[in-house]
């Protein structure tokens, strides 16, 4: 059956922090099935764009709209966003000393579970799963007894996102400049991991400043994002033209 | 247009309004009071209606006069209006027609109360293994498995029984660890002091239960001073734990109470204390004034004496046990969890004088501040010259929760020899708004979020509270956080 909603879809929407205007009038529509990536130099209002459909409690929508699966989630707290189906990889994932990986990925896992009804697995049985995922992004089981995100290398945060990624089974990812900071083969691994994650039934959302994430996952739409609106749209081809003439060769 | 950010926020406000301090209700009940004031007649009367011997009115009498020549100390980072001590009600008893032999006869009311406190004086808790000495304002009501305990030969009775029944004890060890003149408020605890326990382990003997006190304030206007003293002898064990609890008033109740802790050659005690007086409303009206002078000494060589405590509760915390280390290879610990919320404002620490050889000791103080409250930690690591090759650990931690809470670390460090070795570690960390963010994101509800770090961050104090305390630890800091994260 096909659904007569889009995944997602951005009317119109203006957004100030501190009565400062970041994006203004954005318009983007995202089905399933499609990788969208968003391109654009620094301070456009990427990162702005995506904490606000997460829900980031420091940022005033003015006007606009933001449907997710036809309904607008606007009046949504982030955890019911999360429950519905939007992740969001930071592009700094913050450290929680004096809380193990182990558990918070469990309670987050644990938290879904709850919101649709279905029963809560315990320490053991959630082993087994974790570790199945694990694997996807070659991490060690030792990060689980590790605090989230304390003492981790830059390219280790960016592949524990992309696990609790793949262990929320998200309709809706927001990767925020993930591929930022790693190496090669990290890269490889990464791309890999969201590759095998995607289906048509999904849709992810790239931000990224390069090019480089593109050669490894292929994106259906490039948009390119200025002064918090989007002022170019194009195919993948755009990203390479992008990366050879610069910004400023969309300057009017 | 939809301001995310004031959402969230006014989530969290309507909770703190709904906060409430569940045991902020009192007993009405006929009381035996003594007028108001203090003088040395009020002391007369105390020592009289307690049918005191002679020892003891003295002891009251000079720690009066020490006590009228003193003034109250300044120097804790505590801000505080002038307490009136010829206001206070210095002894209040709820009315016995005689003395109890059963359980059954006391006053049903008193009974209850406890009950809703959620400490059961009756049998069932032998199953918990733990042995309960109830004080209620100025009087011991009820101390359970005497008859257990006294089999193994411990003595654990309230401490106006100890003074009739084991006047030698009482002799020499009462004042033997805080002096009466130790200090303004250990003075006046020694010249008012109405109730409180006594235990005694004789030698060879791992006490078979875990000892506890409960103490509660009813009456607004009487102050609460207990003495609490605790003997271990030679190559013996026990551990106590401690409750408190206040109804809500208005107006401030004043708490001073003395525990001296006394550890022969190579016995342990463990003193654990979950304190949650009524510690004032939103505004910081009310509750209870807590001035505690709470020393242990380890006396024999390989003694040990270890401090563990929780401080959630009154408005003012003015409160360092401390361990004097004089046995050779002795040991003293201090584990603490200090939150403050609202308008509360704590001074806590510790307090390790090492005197003999290689003695020990480990500090671990974990600090949360929310609200406008101020917390402080306060310590003094003194390794004298003859405490040969001592060790000391600190670590203090301090966490703040919002952006008009206050958090203070005054270490004092003395060494007197070059063969002693210490170490001390300090941090304070936040609880942010992109942390809360984060977990929010993954579908974590705040309040979880909230739990989830904060028992992050005191995990290393609860695994030292004995398995039922931690949980009440836990729980109970949670809810006294509700609503301070916006």
């Amino acid at each position: 059956m096909i659904s007569k909603y889009s995944l997602l879809e951005i009317k119109d929407l203006q957004v100030s922090i501190n009565d400062n205007e970041i994006l203004k009038k954005l318009n983007l529509t995202i089905e399933k099935g499609e990788i969208h990536a968003i391109m654009g130099p620094n301070g456009s209002g990427k990162s702005t764009f995506s904490k606000v459909i997460a829900g980031h409690p420091s940022y005033s929508v003015l006007n606009g709209e933001i449907l997710f699966k036809g309904s607008s989630i606007l009046n949504l707290e982030p955890e019911e966003r999360s429950h519905l189906g939007i992740f969001l990889a930071f592009q700094y994932p913050i450290e929680i000393p004096g809380v193990s990986n182990e558990d918070f990925l469990r309670l987050a896992y644990n938290s879904k579970q709850r919101f649709y009804n279905k029963p809560e697995v315990d320490p053991i049985e959630f082993l087994g799963i974790i570790n199945e995922k694990l694997k996807l992004v070659n991490m060690s089981p030792r990060f689980l007894s590790r605090n989230v995100n304390e003492g981790f290398s830059g390219g280790e945060k960016k592949r524990n996102e992309i696990l609790q990624m793949l262990l929320l089974n998200p309709d809706l990812s927001i990767l925020d400049e993930t591929d930022s900071g790693l190496d090669i083969d990290a890269l490889k691994i990464i791309s890999k991991g969201i590759n095998n994650f995607m289906d048509s039934n999904k849709a992810i959302l790239l931000i990224t400043h390069y090019q480089r994430l593109l050669d490894y996952i292929n994106p259906t739409y490039v948009h390119v994002m200025q002064d918090g609106q989007i002022i170019k749209t194009g195919s993948a081809k755009l990203a390479k033209e992008l990366e050879e003439k610069g910004y400023e060769w969309l300057q009017i | 247009m939809v301001n995310q950010s004031k959402k969230v926020l006014n989530k969290d406000i309507t909770k703190l309004v709904n906060q409430t301090y569940q045991y902020g209700f009192s007993t009405n009940i006929e009381k035996d009071i003594i007028e108001k004031g203090l003088n040395e007649k009020t002391i007369q009367l105390i020592s009289r209606k307690k049918k005191e011997t002679s020892f003891l009115l003295q002891f009251r009498l000079k720690a009066y006069k020490k006590w009228k020549q003193m003034s109250e100390p300044k120097w804790a980072h505590l801000k505080f209006p002038e307490i009136n001590y010829q206001e206070i009600i210095y002894y209040s008893a709820p009315k016995l027609k005689k003395k109890l032999k059963d359980l059954s006869e006391v006053d049903p009311e008193l009974l209850k109360t406890f009950e809703k406190l959620g400490i059961s004086l009756s049998e069932q808790k032998r199953l918990a293994n733990v042995a309960i000495d109830a004080v209620f304002d100025s009087v011991s009501i009820a101390t359970t498995f005497q008859d257990e305990l006294s089999k193994s030969g411990v003595i654990f009775a309230s401490i106006s029984e100890a003074i009739n029944e084991y006047p030698d004890l009482i002799e020499k060890y009462l004042g033997s660890v805080v002096p009466i003149g130790d200090n303004y408020f250990s003075a006046l605890n020694s010249a008012v002091f109405t109730d409180g326990s006594f235990c005694y382990i004789p030698q060879d003997t791992i006490c078979p239960l875990d000892l506890s006190t409960y103490f509660r304030i009813n009456d607004q206007k009487s102050g609460q001073f207990e003495r609490t003293l605790i003997i271990a002898e030679k190559n013996s064990q026990v551990n106590y734990l401690e409750g408190c609890t206040a109804p809500q008033y208005d107006t401030n109740q004043l708490h001073a109470a003395v525990v001296e802790l006394v550890a022969l050659e190579n016995a342990s005690i463990k003193y654990s204390t979950v304190q949650n007086w009524y510690s004032g409303n939103k505004w910081g009206k009310g509750g209870v004034y807590n001035f505690v002078t709470k020393r242990g000494l380890c006396a024999g060589s390989n003694s040990k004496i270890s401090w563990t405590q929780v401080e959630t509760g009154s408005s003012i915390t003015w409160k360092y046990p401390s361990c004097l280390l004089v046995g050779d290879n002795s040991q003293g610990e201090f584990y603490s969890v200090a939150l403050t919320n609202n308008y509360q404002q704590a001074d806590t620490g510790t307090k390790m004088i090492h005197m003999g050889k290689n003695t020990r000791s480990r500090i671990i103080s974990k600090g949360i501040s929310a609200g406008n409250s101020k917390n402080s930690y306060r310590g003094l690591v003194n390794i004298t010259n003859k405490a040969l090759s001592a060790r000391n650990y600190s670590q203090c931690d301090s966490l703040l929760i919002g952006n008009l809470s206050n958090a203070n670390t005054f270490p004092f460090i003395s060494v007197q020899n070059s063969t002693s070795k210490i170490e001390h570690e300090a941090s304070t960390s936040k609880i942010g708004e992109e942390q809360i963010f984060y977990f929010l994101q993954r579908g974590i509800e705040l309040e979880k979020a909230i739990e989830l770090m904060i028992s992050g961050f005191c995990k290393e104090i609860f695994t030292e509270l004995p398995l039922e305390f931690a949980a009440e630890a836990d729980k109970l800091l949670t809810l006294k956080l509700e609503g301070s994260v916006g």
